[in-house]
């Protein structure tokens, strides 16, 4: 205790541990972002498994946790860069670009693929820092920087691929050096019980772990909830907030290029149109996560359960036998709903802590 | 003056384009005491913040640290120079909780390489001892710093401020969005500070607040330094005489009697 302290408030030892009795585990369970979420999966999880008889199968489980890690993967570091106060939208045709480069460098160059997938790497990650650089240097929102990017990548993909394969795909490397090894890291699929599992759902488990472990127990993870939430309070303390955008914009390219190396290995070619479309699911993932659109508060977890809602309702609309045509409307009114539910927990967790 | 000023401006001038925002300003903070800005909206006291924040950087003039001339590149060498500023709007993320806050740009750590990770035990720990130290009694430090009231949140930041080290504190209008009870509150910290034995800034437009605890003041007015007086030497009457415009005040008031009334209508409708 210091003497040039001004006298503390009266109150009896212990008189602070009676007031947080209030705070009950039911409240905190309140406070955590990702709990709209998880109420809307179980709901989503009820809903197919009354209306689908086949949802509950092992293997159907397997294509939807299949489904799911395709968008989850990619969900993980869009949803840590929206907490990041950022959007990208040319996240989801940064991933076609990011195995067309892998696929064409190989084959033109007829290198070990490897090489394609290191170079591949570099351009991608190349492509993250020209977003975070742009969007921290122009001050311009990310939403038209990214945009600019969306539609140069989108021309590039296709204008390069037919230039050199003279078609929009890309030539199989099937039988290119290093393929088999290449394919059990990015496209293995083992089988567990009588589950298939495709090692992109180890990528997402991975990912959204060491996600979470950042953004709660390192500075980085501060920094990113300081800079989404408020950048100039952020900057004023010290927080190096170029740095932390940068480097939020290199996690989603990271990712691209792990999605873009999935793609390319379990299908031998790349269609060069494709991912146009893609970033606007990886963003509504994080939204019915309970990630703010705003910035400054969401979770790792949360955008997994998104991306899991996503790869429910895309498949147990396939098992219902119902026309796919739905399928978006589902989606809508998921994240309309997912959202209202967030604004709605998150107001009263607030409001009577 | 033997002792060396913690901070000191000498004849401090900034200027955005043909915009004239401060010019020959100078001023002195020393360990222990509360040096206070005053000045209206526009006199220049931002500008004055932000170059010694390290936002801005100065463009004649003398700006000295301990004595050492100096110019700041950035905010984090400011607070590497012991010079913290807490802002009145800015001073903290209101979504992340306060523990977080506390140590926002500053975090402790344990572990090396890619297993470094904060020490969340420790950071928790001391936020609620340092507050306590303060006279600031939280039930929860994982209660977002926004749902705190505008005086804990400018309290929290002080205390931050004087746990960091920090050897000069910049206090961007404390006071200016709170009741009195508040403001008094605020104040109180402020002069718990100063006991510390840091040098404070005081930015404030209320002579009042100022005078309470103010062991210098400068009035800014327009860019340029009005006035500066030492405790000893000036009154609160006359500060705040000079403070809202000393002799132009007197001018208004002559201005105002002597305007013509304008002629009333007379609204027979209306009762009242």
């Amino acid at each position: 205790m210091s003497a040039s302290a001004p006298p503390a408030p009266t109150q009896e030892p212990g008189a602070a541990d009676e007031r947080l009795l209030h705070t009950s585990a039911l409240r905190r369970l309140m406070g955590r972002p990702e709990l709209g979420s998880v109420v809307g999966a179980v709901a989503v999880f009820l809903f197919f498994s009354l209306v689908a008889d086949s949802f509950l199968q092992a293997s159907s489980l397997s294509t939807v946790l299949y489904a799911s890690s395709t968008i989850g993967i990619m969900a993980v570091p869009v949803a840590l860069l929206m907490i990041g106060g950022e959007f990208d939208l040319s996240a989801g045709v940064l991933v076609t670009s990011s195995a067309l480069i892998s696929s064409m460098f190989s084959y033109q160059m007829t290198a070990n693929v490897w090489v394609g997938v290191f170079v591949s790497l570099l351009v991608t990650l190349a492509v993250g820092v020209f977003n975070g650089v742009m969007l921290t240097r122009t001050k311009l929102p990310s939403f038209i920087i990214t945009l600019g990017t969306f539609l140069m990548l989108t021309g590039l993909n296709l204008g390069f691929t037919k230039l050199i394969s003279g078609t929009v795909s890309t030539k199989s490397i099937a039988d290119m050096e290093g393929f088999e090894s290449a394919k059990a890291l990015f496209a293995h699929e083992f089988v567990l019980g009588d589950v298939t599992i495709k090692v992109t759902i180890l990528w997402w488990i991975a990912l959204v772990a060491i996600a979470t472990w950042v953004l709660l127990r390192t500075r980085f993870g501060n920094w990113i909830y300081a800079v989404g939430g408020g950048a100039h309070a952020a900057r004023a303390v010290g927080v190096p907030v170029t740095r932390t955008k940068i480097g939020l914009y290199m996690g989603v390219a990271f990712a691209a290029w792990v999605s873009g190396q999935h793609l390319l290995f379990s299908f031998d070619v790349v269609q060069s149109g494709e991912g146009v479309g893609n970033e606007l699911i990886y963003i509504i993932a994080a939204v019915i996560g309970g990630c703010l659109i705003t910035g400054g508060y969401g979770s790792a977890i949360g955008s997994a359960v998104g991306a899991f809602i996503f790869g429910m309702t895309s498949k147990g609309i396939v098992y219902a036998e119902w026309d796919p045509d739905w399928f978006k409307f589902f989606l809508g009114a998921m994240l309309l709903l997912a959202t209202l539910l967030n604004a709605w927990v998150r107001k009263r967790a607030e409001a009577t802590r | 003056m033997t002792q060396v000023s913690l901070v000191e401006l000498e004849n401090v001038s900034k200027f955005y384009g043909n915009i004239r925002a401060l010019e020959g300003v100078s001023l002195a903070v020393h360990a222990g005491e509360i040096t206070c800005v005053l000045g209206d909206n526009g006199a220049g006291k931002s500008t004055l913040i932000k170059i010694i924040a390290g936002l801005h950087q100065h463009d004649s003039g003398s700006f000295l640290i301990d004595g050492e001339e100096t110019r700041l590149a950035s905010p984090r060498e400011a607070l590497d120079r012991g010079i913290a500023t807490v802002y009145q709007d800015l001073a903290v993320v209101p979504l992340m909780p306060v523990w977080r806050n506390f140590f926002l740009g500053s975090e402790p750590t344990l572990g090396k390489g890619p297993f470094k990770r904060l020490d969340v035990q420790k950071m928790r720990e001391t936020t609620r001892s340092e507050l306590l130290r303060m006279g600031i009694d939280l039930r929860d430090v994982d209660q977002p710093i926004g749902t705190l009231s505008g005086g804990e949140r400018q309290c929290v930041a002080i205390a931050r401020a004087v746990h960091f080290g920090a050897k000069a504190l910049v206090l961007d209008e404390p006071t200016a969005a709170l009741g009195v009870k508040q403001s008094g509150v605020v104040l109180k910290y402020v002069a718990a500070a100063r006991d510390a034995g840091l040098g404070v800034v005081l930015i404030t437009h209320n002579p009042h607040h100022a005078f309470l605890v103010g062991d210098r003041f400068v009035l800014l007015k327009r860019g340029v330094m009005a006035a500066s007086h030492t405790k000893e030497s000036v009154t609160l009457d006359e500060l705040t005489r000079q403070m809202a415009g000393g002799s132009e005040l007197d001018d208004l008031r002559h201005e105002l009697e002597r305007a013509p009334t304008p002629p009333i209508p007379k609204n027979p409708g209306r009762a009242d």
